[in-house]
């Protein structure tokens, strides 16, 4: 189905004027690799996705963020899908956030979250594309006196065939940049694509095999200065105060600040130095209301909320509460998910150069418009006397959207020392201090079994924290918060319910425990898919019928869902047995607008567990780019097993014990199991791809052990199980 | 006062010799491409090779590194990323964030140095380098692919 869209003339400001005013910003200090590509501002900008310099490079403006997902790659495909250019001459730079707020946001949304780097962007960066191609058209068709209908374009070249010529965009683009970008452009059927929907290979690959991408700790300015920053530990505490004589004659120490309420930092002429005298400092800390706090004090707080009575519905059919209590037969269990860190391999970090009149910030970040706002009020200047330069990340997952600490934190820091750059490296200890943790839910689950072994009743009770309480209070909906319940509703198109339960309640009794909380890779889909899957599993045992059979008979009305899981069964043989001490599980899950499903193979042998194989198929409806996807999938893996056999954040005494890789274990290698993937497009729909399958790792993988050895884990993680 | 020897040149560099190694490499020398994870040894992110070995630099004080002892990093495994390993790396397209990669290269290189021919479980113990991105998989296969590639890896 080709789409045809109308587009507004607003939201394509063209012009090489426009061009160049966007981009002669401030400061003319060395840009970083990952800002504006070199020469571009020379180059026309045909659109604002699109530069195409006399040498037919094509430089495809990325508005989103890259941190290893390849969505970098994957919007240049959508553009140079449409563009019609040559592949191999494809660049990329990303417009900074204040070109985007001078240039009425005509790169739209930069947040890079919620798995919507494409899904969201998809339509306007191909028509970007497009309408690129035609103008391009239309200067060829122009300079020759012919009619634009009688000229294609294909591989960065337009030809007229009537008159046998042809040119390369390179010798166009200046004509092509002051073309009236047409009205209408018709978007390709993506079954035509041949740059979308290809594995091709990433476009930012050479640079991490031989240590020249820069990432934000690796940034270098002129005259620039480290700062090492300690924020007070324990949750909602202070700095009461700090002896900054007793270090401010250690080598290389420039001065000793206050950041905030809640933090310190020295700057120092290198980071080692910086953090070597702000071990040396001493500080007293207002260690503030919450010392009391542990894990078992959070555990009995949610326990609580598991009972209550006050409860928001998420989702609701028929009188669940009736037929439960009418049933002859019910099934209980009570599941818990804890603390997880996002543990970027690259530690938070921002560099921050200060005047009274400007403030400019270098930042790995998911929003670079958050960043840009972060700065500008940690500054106090007006946003327009603000810009942020978007660095490359070392991991993201969650952690550098929503949140930008650091970049207040480090324009904090350099108001302090105005006119030099300070680059703010948190170490890892800092990082596993203060996170925005994956929040901590319990949920109980009640079925109701008929004599024929039919789930005729079910409700969830999740009892725990709200990260949209904590972070985005706007997002609540009349006290509620709906990303509470991720895969478990009943309507949308983000990630519904896969299974038809005529007496059907999901409520939440939000318990927040003054522990902050995030957006974590998956978000909440990764718990609600371990209860509801977990359990489901628990039911087709107790009713005595096969789980994937016990699922069927349930997910008639849900063929999408269905369909992925019966993708894994068939590839793992679900229906032949495994060889002996081999055993199964499986999962499936909607959420992030696609479709996912796994299945595991486990052995148990003396309570050793090793995970050996798992199955994986996903239907985000259209691919981009397959072997992305792929990489995707198999990263999930990593991430939801860490948090499946590691993955826990403990509190004791108003903080987190956990403070690096040594007691926050994650899966390595030796852990990792094998990993297939099934991609099935089945169309019609955007789906995201970078975090619905962590949320069926735990579960595939509990159930398989379930199976091994008849043992029902509840609580993540698995290292404080015994399975002998 | 220290002299070091990195990627075949010698450094003297003004430190306080309890610098770990790590910092002396991104800081005094300016080669960043060997990075920062955890400070403890516990992740692999600053694996450098010193006299062949892969070593991890966090922990390791700069004074404890003789003048004649041949650091090798990132930059310096091959001139042109023509390394058997990072060919691999290229061929399978390994990296995601990319941020632990110039660790696990390094530590890879060190393996093939050692035992050209490693089977999964030696893989599994000498490559414990965290990537929380996933890319484990792929990692692995590269390593095979270089060990098969027939190039003698006993070079960086």
């Amino acid at each position: 189905m080709n789409a045809i869209i109308s587009i507004s003339r607003r939201s394509f400001i063209v012009g090489v004027a426009t061009t160049a005013g966007g981009l002669s910003l401030g400061f003319n200090l060395p840009f970083i690799k990952a800002a504006l590509a070199e020469g571009a501002e020379t180059a026309p900008e045909i659109n604002a996705w699109v530069v195409i310099r006399p040498d037919d490079t094509v430089v495809i403006r990325i508005a989103r963020s890259e941190m290893g997902q390849g969505t970098l790659t994957g919007l240049a495909q959508l553009v140079a899908e449409e563009l019609n250019c040559d592949w191999s001459k494809v660049t990329t730079e990303y417009p900074s956030p204040a070109q985007n707020l001078a240039r009425d946001r005509v790169w739209g949304n930069f947040s890079t979250g919620g798995s919507r780097g494409i899904r969201e962007s998809h339509e306007y960066v191909r028509i970007g594309g497009a309408v690129a191609r035609e103008m391009l058209i239309a200067a060829a068709a122009a300079e020759w006196g012919v009619p634009a209908s009688e000229c294609t374009a294909r591989m960065g070249m337009v030809t007229h065939p009537a008159s046998d010529r042809a040119t390369f965009y390179g010798q166009l683009a200046a004509a092509a940049a002051r073309m009236t970008p047409p009205a209408n452009v018709t978007l390709k059927d993506p079954k035509d694509w041949t740059i979308a929907g290809k594995p091709l290979p990433r476009l930012d690959t050479a640079d991490k095999l031989n240590g020249s991408q820069v990432y934000g700790v690796d940034l270098k300015l002129p005259n620039m200065l480290n700062a090492a920053i300690r924020a007070c530990p324990y949750f909602g505490g202070k700095v009461e105060s700090f002896d900054a004589a007793a270090v401010a004659s250690m080598p290389g120490v420039r001065t000793v600040v206050q950041v905030d309420e809640t933090a310190v930092a020295v700057v120092a002429d290198t980071w080692w130095r910086a953090k070597t005298a702000l071990d040396a400092l001493p500080v007293v800390w207002d260690e503030g209301p919450n010392r009391q706090v542990t894990s078992a004090s959070i555990a009995a707080m949610l326990e609580e909320g598991l009972g209550a009575n006050d409860a928001f519905i998420g989702a609701e059919q028929g009188d669940a509460g009736a037929a439960l209590s009418a049933a002859d037969r019910t099934v209980t269990a009570t599941y818990a998910f804890p603390y997880q860190n996002h543990a970027t391999m690259e530690p938070m970090n921002a560099t921050a150069l200060y005047t009274p009149e400007r403030c400019e910030v270098w930042v790995p970040t998911q929003n670079g418009e958050a960043s840009l706002a972060a700065a500008a009020e940690a500054a106090g200047l007006p946003v327009q006397q603000c810009e942020v330069h978007k660095i490359h990340l070392g991991g993201g997952f969650g952690r550098r959207g929503n949140f930008q600490d650091y970049v207040r934190q480090s324009v904090s820091i350099a108001r302090q020392v105005p006119g030099a750059p300070v680059k703010l490296v948190w170490s890892r200890e800092e990082d596993m201090l203060h996170g925005a943790y994956h929040p901590t839910t319990r949920c109980r689950l009640t079925g109701a079994l008929d004599a024929d072994g039919n789930l005729t009743a079910l409700h969830m009770r999740i009892s725990g924290q709200s990260i949209l309480a904590a972070v985005r209070p706007e997002g609540m909906q009349n006290g509620m918060d709906p990303v509470v319940f991720q895969g478990l509703v009943l309507n949308g198109t983000e990630g519904t319910l896969g299974y038809t339960v005529d007496n059907l309640l999901v409520d939440h009794a939000m318990r927040n425990p003054p522990i902050p909380p995030g957006f974590w890779r998956g978000v909440n889909l990764n718990q609600n898919a371990l209860y509801v899957e977990c359990f489901m599993d628990e039911l087709a045992h107790a009713a005595g019928v096969d789980p994937l059979a016990f699922r069927r008979k349930l997910m008639a009305n849900h063929p999408k869902h269905l369909a992925v899981l019966e993708a894994v069964a068939e590839r793992i043989g679900w229906d032949t047995p495994p060889a002996a001490g081999i055993h199964r599980g499986l999962a499936q899950i909607m959420g992030f607008g696609s479709y996912v499903a796994a299945a595991a193979e486990v052995s148990v042998t003396d309570g050793q567990l090793r995970i050996l194989r798992i199955v994986a198929a996903t239907d985000p409806g259209h691919v981009v780019n397959p072997a992305q996807v792929e990489r995707q999938v198999e990263g999930s893996f990593v991430y939801g097993l860490s948090a499946c056999i590691y993955g826990e954040c403990t509190v004791n005494g108003g903080r987190m014990e956990q403070e690096n890789f040594d007691s926050y274990e994650v899966v390595r290698m030796a852990d990792m199991p094998a990993v297939e993937t099934i991609i099935l497009p089945s169309g019609g729909f955007w789906g995201g791809v970078g975090e619905p399958t962590i949320a069926v790792a735990a579960p595939a993988v509990l159930n398989a052990i379930f199976a091994a050895t008849g043992k029902r884990i509840r609580t993540l993680p698995l290292k404080n199980h015994d399975l002998a | 006062m220290a002299r070091l020897t990195i990627n075949g040149a010698p450094r003297d560099i003004e430190v306080d010799p309890d610098t770990p190694l790590l910092w002396v490499i991104r800081e005094q020398i300016g080669l960043t491409g060997t990075k920062y994870g955890c400070g403890v040894a516990a992740c692999g992110a600053c694996t450098v090779h010193i006299d062949g070995v892969a070593t991890r630099s966090c922990v390791l004080p700069v004074s404890a590194v003789e003048p004649d002892q041949q650091i090798t990093t990132i930059e310096g495994l091959s001139p042109d990323s023509s390394h058997p390993v990072q060919q691999a790396w290229l061929a399978l397209d390994v990296p995601q964030c990319g941020y632990c990669q110039a660790g696990m290269i390094m530590a890879a290189a060190g393996l093939l140095m050692q035992n050209p021919n490693p089977t999964d479980e030696d893989i599994n113990a000498e490559i414990t380098n965290i990537c929380r991105c996933g890319t484990y998989n792929r990692v692995r296969a590269a390593i095979k692919l270089a060990a098969n590639s027939g190039e003698a890896v006993q070079r960086g």
